[in-house]
Formats: C-alpha cells, sequence, structure tokens
C-alpha cells in the first residue's frame, strides 16, 4: 500500500507585514509519498486548527500547476526541488524519511509579505497595466485569419506566453530582477504582427515601470529560466534588451 | 404564481440578436461615465465584461477573490474554444454549432439565447487574435483546430494545452490596460459577502477585504456576478481551491432564481481519487481522447487481478479488453460527449470490472495511437498533459496506459437570467459560468471558454445598456443609506456567530462529509430514495456545522478558515437545493441521471412532456421551502429527438 | 538619459565597458607575448623584443590617446558594478532566504562582483609592480624603466609573485567566462542559436587570455628565458 513518510518543518510564521516574523518547527507523521507538498501543509493545517491554533497561510488555488498563485521557497529552491513544477503538482515522494524540510516566503523587496508564507504580487499587476497589452477594444477587429503568422513565430509566442505570474523568477534573483517576467510578455506580443505595432511603446513602459517598483537588474545568472515552473527562456530577456535598446535609440 | 418572462426577442431564430441590437436602448457617452457598474468576478466573463465596459466608458469596479485576475479559474481549462469558423472546410456553420449545442445540452437549454452563442463565437476569436493570443497555427500561418467531444467536425480553436490560460490573459490584458486608463478600478483579495438591493433593484455589493478582515461597501448602478459555478459543493472536484458559489447563493438569497441546480456536470477523464488526504482533483483534456482509447478488462477475473496488484495492464490480451465506449457508440466512439462517457465508466466500475486498487478508475490507452504515429507525436500534441499525470501520478502513460476517472467539473446550473443576461432582480446580471446558461443539461467540451467570453465581449456590453439607459438621472448612490447598514449588519452577525461557535470539527472536515454526501447520492447517478435521504442527511450536515465548526483567529482580520466557512456554509444549502431540484425533475437528461428513467440500453431517457422547463427556484426565507416556478422551453426550430451517438 | 537612467541602460553600459576591456586584454596578452622571446639574442637590452614593443607601445599616438579612454573604461566598469551591486542588493530587500540557494547556475555568475573585486585588488599590485615604473612615467615626466623585460624577470623568478599572478589569473577567467556571452545577451545580440555560440566563444577567449598570460610567469619560474 501507500509509503508513508515522517517529516520536520520548519515553516516561517509571521503575523503581518510589519510584524517580525521567525520559524516554527513541526512534526508531522505518515505522510503518504502519493500526496503533493500543499496536502500535506492541509494535514499541517488540520492539526493546528485541532489544537486550537492558526493555521499556515499560503497561496494557492488550482492545485495543478497553471494559476501561479503557489509559491514557497522550499530547501532553497522556490517552488522545491523538483524541476518545471510549481509547489501544488510537487509531491511528497520528492522527500526522505526523516528529511527536516524548510519553508519561506519568496524573499524580495518587490514582494513584501502579507502573513506568513503568502507575499503581496502587485507590482506584477502594476507592470502588466503599464503595457502589458494589444491596445485594442473589443469589437471592430479583423477577421482571425486575415493576418498570416509563421507557425515558428506562433510556437515561440507561445511559449513566452505560458508564463505564469507566480514570481519564482524574482524569488530565485540574487539582484531581485523581474525581467524574466517583463520579457515573457513584451516578447509574446513582439513576436505576433498584432503586438509588434506597439512594441516600442511597450517594451519601454514596461521596462520603466519595472525599474520605479524597484526590481534589480538583471545580471544574467540564470536562476529564473533554471527556477521557473514553465522554463520560460532568458532569451526572452535578450529580445526585450533588444527591443528596449532600439527604441530608445530611435528614440 | 410567479410568471417568468425570459424576454426573447421576437423574429426568426437568425434575426433575434440583431433584431434586438438595433432595437435596444443605448447610453450616450457623457452618461457612461456617470453610471458606476460592480463587476464580481475576473475570470474570462467577468476580466472580459469589465474590460469591455471599461472601454465603452463606464465607471467599473471589479473584485477579484486572489491577488489578481490571472488566477481566475478560467486559466486551467486545457483543449480549446468552440467557433463556427468553417476555417476547415469541414461543413460547419453558426446553425450546426447552434444544433450541436442544443442537442449536445439535451434539448434543455433555450433555443435563442444558443443561437445567439454560435453566431457571436466567431467574433470571439478574432478578437483574441487581435489581443495577441497565440493560437496554434499551421505552416501555412493560419488557424489550426482540433476535434471534441458531441461534434463531428473540428471547430476547436487552442493554444497547446493551455487554451484557458491565453484566452484569459488576453481578458487579463484588456483589463490591465483599462485599470491604466482609470475607467476600472480593480479590488484583489476582495469577496463579496453580501448584495444590497435597494427598492427591489441591485445597488451593490458587501465585500469583505481578505486581508484586513474588514467589511467595506460599494454602490452602484448594476451589479454583475461573474463568480462561476458551485461544483466545489462536492469538495472533491476539478474547481480550484478557492472557487466557490456564495456570490451567487446571495444573490439568490436577494431575491434571484437559482436556475436548475441539479444540472452538475461529471467530467469523464480526471485522475483517479488516490486518499483520504486529497483536496481536488486534476483533470485530463478531453483533447486526449482524440487518440486514447477507454477499455476496461472483459473478465472480472483480470480486473480483480489488476486491482490487487497481481497483474499489469499491458499483461492483458487484446482480445481480453473491452473497449466500451467503441463498443456501445460506434459512430462516435471515443468521443461522446462527457455525460454519456462518463456513466458508462460508472457502469463498467459498478459492474466489477474497475481497475486501480480502488477499483474506480479505467484505462485511457495510447499505445494504438503510439504505434500508429510514433512517440514524438503524441509528445507533441499531449506532451504536456502527460508530464502532468506523471507528477502526479508517478507512472509514465508512454508505456502504461492512463488511469482515469469521472469527477465532478462544471454546473450548467446557476442563477436564471433572461435574454438580457439580467436576473430576476433588476439590475442584477449573472455571466459565465455563474448563469444557468446556454449548455442546457450538458455542456460540450470547449464550449465554456466560448460562452463567458461570449457573454463578457458581446452580449453583457450591449444588453447590460438596455437597462442603464433607464438610470442616467439616478444619481450615484450614498453607501450610507440604511440598506448597506444592515446588509453589513447581517453579514456581521453571521460571522460573529461562526466566530462563537468554537466546536469541535474544523470547516474541512465537513466539508469532506459534504462532499461524500454529494457524490453518493446527488452524484453521476441519482434516484428518489437517495436524493430523499441527501436531504435529511444534508439538514444534519447543516445542524453540525453551525453548532460544532471551530474556527481560529479573528473574525475581523485575515481569516482563512472563516473564509472556507462562509462558504462551506453556503455549499451545504446549495447542495440541499441541488438535491431538492434533481428530486422534482423525474427523468434522465445529460448530467442529470435518475436511474428509474433509463432506456433498456442505460441510455438517458428525457420526459419532454413533463420536464421541458428550466426549473427556476425562488428563496423564500430561512427555514422556509423554496418556490419552482417553472420557465418553458419551447423548441420553435429544432424538434427534439433522443440522443443519438451510436450511428 | 536612459542609459543612465534604465536597468537596461545601466547593463548596456556594463556590456560595452566590459567588452571593450576585454579588447584591452587582448591587445596586452599580444605585446607580453613577446616576453616568450625572451632576450633574442639582444645585445643591448633596447633590442630585446619585449623592450621593444614597449617602446612602440609608449611613443604610438594613437595608444597614448587610448591610455585615458582605457582609464575611463576600468572607472566606468568599476563604479557601475558598485552602483548596480548595490541597487540589486536593495531590490532583494533586508530579509534574506535561511535556507541557502539551492539553485543550478554557474557559480562565476552569481560571484561577479567579488570576482571583479579580486581582479581589481590584483591590478593595482599589476600596475605598481609595471605601469607604474613604465608608462605612467611618460605622462607624469618622468623617467621609464629602460628595461621592462627585466622587471618581469625580476618579479616571476619569485614564486611567490607567479602564484599571486596565476591566481589573478583565474579569477579573471571565470570573470569573462560569465562576462562575454552575458554582455551581448544584456546588448540584445542573443537568442536560442546564438545563446550556446556565444558562451562557447566566451569560454574559448577566456581560456585562452587565461593560458597566455599565465604561461608568462611559468615561463620565467621555469627559467625558461635563460
Amino acid at each position: 500500500m501507500d509509503k508513508t513518510i515522517n517529516v520536520t518543518l520548519k515553516i516561517w510564521r509571521q503575523k503581518g507585514p510589519k510584524v517580525k516574523g521567525a520559524f516554527e518547527t513541526y512534526k508531522l507523521d505518515n505522510i503518504s509519498t502519493d500526496s503533493s507538498f500543499l496536502e500535506m501543509l492541509d494535514i499541517l493545517n488540520e492539526q493546528l486548527v485541532s489544537k486550537g491554533q492558526e493555521p499556515v497561510v499560503f497561496d494557492h488555488d488550482c492545485r495543478e500547476g497553471i494559476c501561479g498563485a503557489c509559491s514557497l521557497y522550499i530547501n532553497g529552491h522556490p517552488h522545491g526541488p523538483d524541476d518545471s513544477v510549481t509547489t501544488c503538482q510537487l509531491h511528497m515522494r520528492r522527500f526522505k524519511d526523516g528529511e527536516t524540510i524548510t519553508i519561506e516566503p519568496w524573499r524580495s523587496a518587490g514582494f513584501p509579505v502579507i502573513r506568513d508564507l503568502m507575499v503581496d504580487r502587485q507590482a506584477f499587476e502594476k507592470i502588466m497595466q503599464s503595457g502589458g497589452y494589444v491596445s485594442v477594444n473589443t469589437g471592430g477587429v479583423p477577421d482571425a485569419n486575415a493576418i498570416g503568422i509563421s507557425k515558428i513565430d506562433a510556437d515561440e509566442a507561445m511559449d513566452s506566453a505560458s508564463c505564469i505570474g507566480c514570481g519564482a523568477c524574482v524569488a530565485a534573483c540574487k539582484n531581485g530582477s523581474a525581467m524574466l517576467f517583463v520579457s515573457a510578455k513584451v516578447s509574446q506580443l513582439a513576436l505576433l504582427p498584432q503586438g509588434r505595432i506597439e512594441a516600442a511603446r511597450r517594451a519601454k513602459a514596461m521596462v520603466a515601470r519595472m525599474d520605479e517598483l524597484g526590481f534589480g537588474n538583471c545580471t544574467n545568472t540564470g536562476a529564473c529560466e533554471a527556477e521557473c515552473p514553465k522554463n520560460v527562456s532568458i532569451t526572452n530577456i535578450a529580445r526585450l534588451n533588444r527591443e528596449f535598446i532600439s527604441a530608445k535609440l530611435k528614440d | 404564481m410567479t410568471k417568468i418572462d425570459a424576454k426573447i426577442p421576437q423574429g426568426p431564430l437568425a434575426e433575434k440578436w440583431s433584431y434586438y441590437k438595433s432595437h435596444q436602448k443605448l447610453v450616450n457617452p457623457a452618461n457612461k461615465r456617470r453610471l458606476d457598474i460592480i463587476v464580481v468576478g475576473t475570470g474570462l466573463a467577468g476580466a472580459s465584461a469589465a474590460a469591455s465596459l471599461g472601454e465603452l466608458g463606464f465607471n467599473v469596479m471589479n473584485f477579484c477573490i486572489s491577488d489578481s485576475p490571472r488566477r481566475a479559474h478560467s486559466i486551467a481549462a486545457q483543449g480549446g474554444i468552440n467557433a463556427a469558423k468553417n476555417y476547415q472546410n469541414d461543413g460547419d456553420s453558426v446553425y450546426r454549432l447552434f444544433y450541436d449545442t442544443i442537442k449536445g445540452g439535451d434539448y434543455r437549454a433555450r433555443e435563442a439565447n444558443v443561437y445567439r452563442l454560435a453566431e457571436v463565437s466567431n467574433d470571439i476569436i478574432d478578437q483574441c487574435v487581435a489581443q495577441g493570443v497565440p493560437f496554434a497555427r499551421e505552416y501555412g500561418g493560419l488557424l489550426d483546430n482540433r476535434s471534441f467531444g458531441g461534434a463531428q467536425v473540428s471547430r476547436t480553436f487552442y493554444a497547446k494545452g493551455q487554451t484557458g490560460q491565453q484566452l484569459l490573459l488576453g481578458a487579463y490584458s484588456a483589463l490591465s490596460r483599462q485599470i491604466e486608463k482609470k475607467t476600472v478600478k480593480l479590488y484583489t483579495r476582495y469577496e463579496m459577502v453580501d448584495l444590497v438591493v435597494i427598492d427591489g433593484r441591485a445597488r451593490g455589493i458587501i465585500a469583505r477585504n481578505l486581508v484586513t478582515g474588514k467589511l467595506e461597501r460599494f454602490a452602484a448602478h448594476a451589479v454583475v456576478i461573474a463568480t462561476g459555478g458551485y461544483g466545489n459543493t462536492f469538495f472533491l472536484s476539478t474547481n480550484a481551491m478557492n472557487c466557490n458559489g456564495s456570490a451567487a447563493w446571495q444573490c439568490y438569497k436577494k431575491g434571484a432564481y437559482f436556475a436548475n441546480p441539479c444540472m452538475a456536470q461529471i467530467h469523464p477523464t480526471c485522475i483517479p481519487v488516490h486518499g483520504e488526504f486529497q483536496s481536488k482533483l486534476t483533470l485530463m483534456s478531453e483533447s486526449l481522447r482524440n487518440d486514447g482509447r477507454i477499455w476496461v478488462p472483459k473478465k472480472k477475473e483480470d480486473a480483480a487481478a489488476i486491482r490487487a496488484g497481481k497483474m499489469k495492464p499491458t499483461q492483458i490480451k487484446e482480445e481480453d479488453r473491452d473497449y466500451y465506449l467503441e463498443r456501445r457508440y460506434p459512430a462516435f466512439g471515443n468521443l461522446v460527449p462527457r455525460d454519456v462517457a462518463s456513466r458508462a465508466a460508472k457502469e463498467r466500475c459498478d459492474a466489477g470490472f474497475g481497475v486501480g486498487n480502488t477499483g474506480l478508475a479505467v484505462y485511457l490507452d495510447f499505445s494504438d495511437a503510439i504505434n500508429r504515429l510514433g512517440e514524438n507525436v503524441v509528445r507533441a500534441r499531449y506532451g504536456n498533459l502527460f508530464q502532468m499525470y506523471e507528477k502526479i501520478v508517478d507512472d509514465n502513460p508512454y508505456e502504461t496506459p492512463m488511469m482515469i476517472y469521472p469527477a465532478i467539473h462544471y454546473t450548467m446550473g446557476g442563477t436564471w437570467v433572461d435574454y438580457e443576461l439580467q436576473t430576476s432582480v433588476p439590475g442584477l446580471f449573472a455571466i459565465g459560468e455563474a448563469n444557468f446558461s446556454d449548455h442546457g443539461a450538458n455542456r460540450l467540451g470547449a464550449s465554456a471558454l466560448m460562452q463567458g467570453l461570449a457573454d463578457g465581449y458581446f452580449v453583457l456590453p450591449y444588453t447590460i445598456q438596455n437597462y442603464l439607459a433607464d438610470q442616467i438621472r439616478v444619481p450615484r448612490f450614498s453607501t450610507e443609506l440604511p440598506e448597506f447598514a444592515s446588509a453589513e449588519k447581517e453579514i456581521q452577525d453571521r460571522i460573529a456567530k461562526l466566530m462563537s461557535i468554537k466546536g469541535k470539527r474544523t470547516v474541512d472536515s465537513i466539508h469532506k462529509e459534504l462532499g461524500l454526501i454529494m457524490w453518493d447520492f446527488v452524484g453521476m447517478g441519482r434516484n428518489e430514495e437517495g436524493l430523499k435521504t441527501a436531504i435529511e442527511k444534508l439538514k444534519a450536515v447543516k445542524k453540525e456545522f453551525w453548532s460544532n465548526v471551530f474556527i481560529p483567529g479573528s473574525g475581523s482580520d485575515m481569516n482563512t478558515e472563516l473564509e472556507k466557512a462562509l462558504r462551506v456554509a453556503d455549499f451545504i444549502e446549495i447542495g440541499e437545493l441541488m438535491a431538492r431540484d434533481a428530486l422534482d425533475r423525474q427523468e434522465s437528461c445529460g448530467g442529470h441521471f435518475r436511474e428509474e428513467y433509463q432506456t433498456e440500453e442505460g441510455e438517458a431517457l428525457r420526459q419532454d412532456d413533463k420536464f421541458s422547463y428550466v426549473s427556476c427556484w425562488k428563496y423564500m426565507g430561512e427555514g422556509q421551502d423554496p418556490e419552482l416556478i417553472k420557465e418553458p422551453l419551447d423548441y420553435e426550430f429544432i424538434v427534439r429527438q433522443q440522443r443519438n451517438y451510436k450511428a | 538619459m536612459w542609459i543612465f537612467n534604465s536597468s537596461i541602460g545601466r547593463k548596456l553600459i556594463m556590456s560595452l565597458s566590459g567588452l571593450f576591456l576585454i579588447s584591452f586584454l587582448i591587445v596586452h596578452l599580444s605585446a607580453n607575448l613577446a616576453l616568450l622571446a625572451g632576450t633574442g639574442g639582444a645585445a643591448t637590452p633596447a633590442e630585446i623584443p619585449y623592450n621593444v614593443v614597449c617602446h612602440f607601445m609608449d611613443t604610438n599616438p594613437f595608444i597614448m590617446v587610448m591610455v585615458p579612454v582605457l582609464a575611463l573604461g576600468f572607472l566606468v566598469h568599476i563604479v557601475y558594478a558598485f552602483i548596480l551591486t548595490a541597487q540589486n542588493r536593495k531590490a532583494r530587500g533586508n530579509d534574506r532566504y535561511a535556507s541557502s540557494s539551492k539553485t543550478n547556475i554557474s557559480w562565476a555568475s552569481k560571484n561577479m562582483f567579488i570576482l571583479g573585486i579580486i581582479v581589481l585588488g590584483f591590478l593595482c599590485l599589476h600596475l605598481i609592480h609595471f605601469w607604474a615604473k613604465m608608462q605612467l612615467q611618460h605622462f607624469i615626466g618622468g623617467t621609464p624603466d629602460a628595461n621592462a623585460y627585466q622587471l618581469a624577470v625580476d618579479l616571476f623568478t619569485n614564486p611567490v609573485y607567479v602564484v599571486i599572478y596565476i591566481v589573478w589569473i583565474w579569477a579573471l577567467w571565470f570573470h569573462l567566462t560569465h562576462g562575454f556571452w552575458s554582455a551581448f545577451q544584456s546588448m540584445g545580440l542573443n537568442n536560442y542559436n546564438w545563446m550556446p555560440r556565444w558562451k562557447a566563444l566566451g569560454s574559448v577567449l577566456a581560456t585562452l587570455i587565461a593560458i597566455g598570460f599565465t604561461i608568462i610567469p611559468l615561463f620565467f619560474m621555469f627559467g625558461l628565458n635563460q
């Protein structure tokens, strides 16, 4: 039947943005290796609530790796030790019996802690609002097949568009840079004829907003790409640099 | 008895929507700025509506339960979106999409609404492409299509296995643009907790700021709810953890009819349940049924050996496998609609042929496709889904067949709306999955995205003006009005009551209990006795909840347990209404299968003479039985037939 | 001006100045390879091949113009390294992870600033050992050491200095393996195809430069000039 393990959890608890936080240690026994990491945290929370304590707060929603809500810095990795998955898709079979698991919130000045493991990612919203779109209103657009798009460009745009906005790139970056996030959106829209028209304006606006919000400078360590659950490539960053520099040179 | 008017425009089917649009009232640009609209929800329907209304010049307030609109569960739709473009030259048309949707819904949807949906489906694709949605393309540069269940044409547009994500990001982009332009104000981490009705019209909401725990009041000339379905009543479903039916339920309690609550879709291809700690179920896209073949062992002893772990599926010889969908439905084979596929799986498992260690699973086998097309082609088509399966189950689907089982996925029922998407409360509109919608008793694959965006981009922005045109002289409302105060007081008392119970049970434990009752008695197969049992059991659950739940922390601070408790309190009542509706509907149609009403071959048997109506439930007060109002479904243009996917 | 007040502009400054410094390294190495000719059977110090090269360098007008430009290049690269590092530390925030990062990325890329500091430290030492006695004198009106070749011989017969120089050169190697391709990435001149090419080219270039500069002290230490 199911294999079970016992684990020790070191979890960051913090009451609010301005309150000092600290690690708490919890022991959890008989966790099925088939359960997901968040289900393991559910079990912990059930136990805490049963004891009259407040549960550990963390963001989560779809639990199938696409909404980007879940975060967590687990044992030195955003989204934990497995490759190409979000925390919600991480399973306990990746951990050993008796292992100590350290769970922390995303750490970056751009993502202040709200409570425990939940952080505020409004900065990403603000970046999107500065230009992460094609400026078209509803209605009055040409037929979908009016403009042909090469399959290669469409596929590459799709790869860039697979970003889920979770913030693991910023969390992994020693510089707290949001370049992978910004570049993924700029690339997606720059690759498509519909988005090409305002590509220069978009690149300038999004970079300006990103800088304004205090994200760091990219030093090309590639940590973002290594930890991205959707394998978004840093070639997007090169494209953003290219778009931005050429836009500025044309001004 | 209350009469119900769906406000269907006059004229031939194909001209109703054009007729409506050319005769409706509009609001001029200067007046739009003076009108406030609240949109609750930021999924496909909510985001597209908020963005479109903002573009038109209305002053929009948009509420999001998560930290970003991009978290809405529309994002998880995998397979695609239907449209009657006929780009493939395979005989598609607006009429055919309309017909397939009506038939797929087992003749329990409104003709005029569905025809309009099929009509605007093409505009949606155009709109999304213009927004930069990277749909899959052919080498020639034009859009590609795939097939989906319940249709004989390829009309599904897709973006890898992430179509919902890309469409939502498109709508979210449009919304972000309006937020920057300040036509839309976005409130993230806010949950609507009550509807405010003044003089019979929806005039605002009370929302709980989930970060501070404070209740806040918002006033507007109209309220739109786009808050999705109530599938999480079952605890285990493919819905996201935050999906809930509470907004719709509050509207119900303030006078909006709740329509067809029993009509819930059970999706045939989900990863089976594997333990009691499980928090949700994961869907495997319907598109897998294009190439995967569904089977169980022919011999009971083989199935038993597999369950005991003594035998592997690959050891079962071809002639000992029962490809039951191909056997029962030769014309559609593995691509029968969802309700049919789900019931067939349950039938086999109930008969003792199920596999997996619980016996509640069937195989979805790709070995034929791999032999025919090569592993690389299969990987290119479904690679991300296979990877997801492997991460969850720890089994390689290229080598051993996937195991799947049906799970609750979508609710066709919801807040009743007329042709204008207006509920029975004037000024309150419902769009997307939140309304009882265009899918009748069963939704076809790739139609939810279509409906959500149709409502948000192309229907509501028109129809809401017909209402608001009368409101231009109404000044902005003050949130100090007594109606706001009393609504806030009501919810405050409710929270205080919940916090004061201090019982022994966690919210989740009660929710799981609710889910089991729902799955056992109001699930895939329902019968009179079971439904009556369910109603009794749900009453007991409700009592247990309100006397023995425990919520730690404070009611006026961030409190995730309290959030869950408020939702579960509503789920219990929704569950009861579902059971009540299922009990009333003495027929089988689509997702609603009453065991008493089936053909000799076990197919759903409708009772058109008695049940060709929409069940609209009207709230009559706490402890009172709700009133059932019937909206007759008169089919003017289509002749009802027994659904046949066999030939 | 965008180049100074945008993050990408600042990175462009780093990449351009970095590539300029790499071009200097190549010129410098080419000149230094003359040391490997030893005394070349010269009768007077002025005829020693390396000294001939040095004389050419000290009197060539182009080189004389480039020296201040080079100094500026160093200054910009160093000053911006400090500015960017300070900004990045701020962006990272005051709260640090308790568990150390297990992200699998190149060691050099994480430690460019430290590597830069090491390179800078040794650079100062190097300037004192050689440049201060040689080219600097031309600028301040002093008398340059006529036999630069002998300076190298004297220094590198001391194994301590040989070790110090080799450590320095290999710190530079690390710095360049990341710096070279990274410069092209920051300028936007990169994509799926060019990523492995720039990385390979950067590694080859860094290795050639490092080997070249490593051979010279070893050459003298083992007395191969005799």
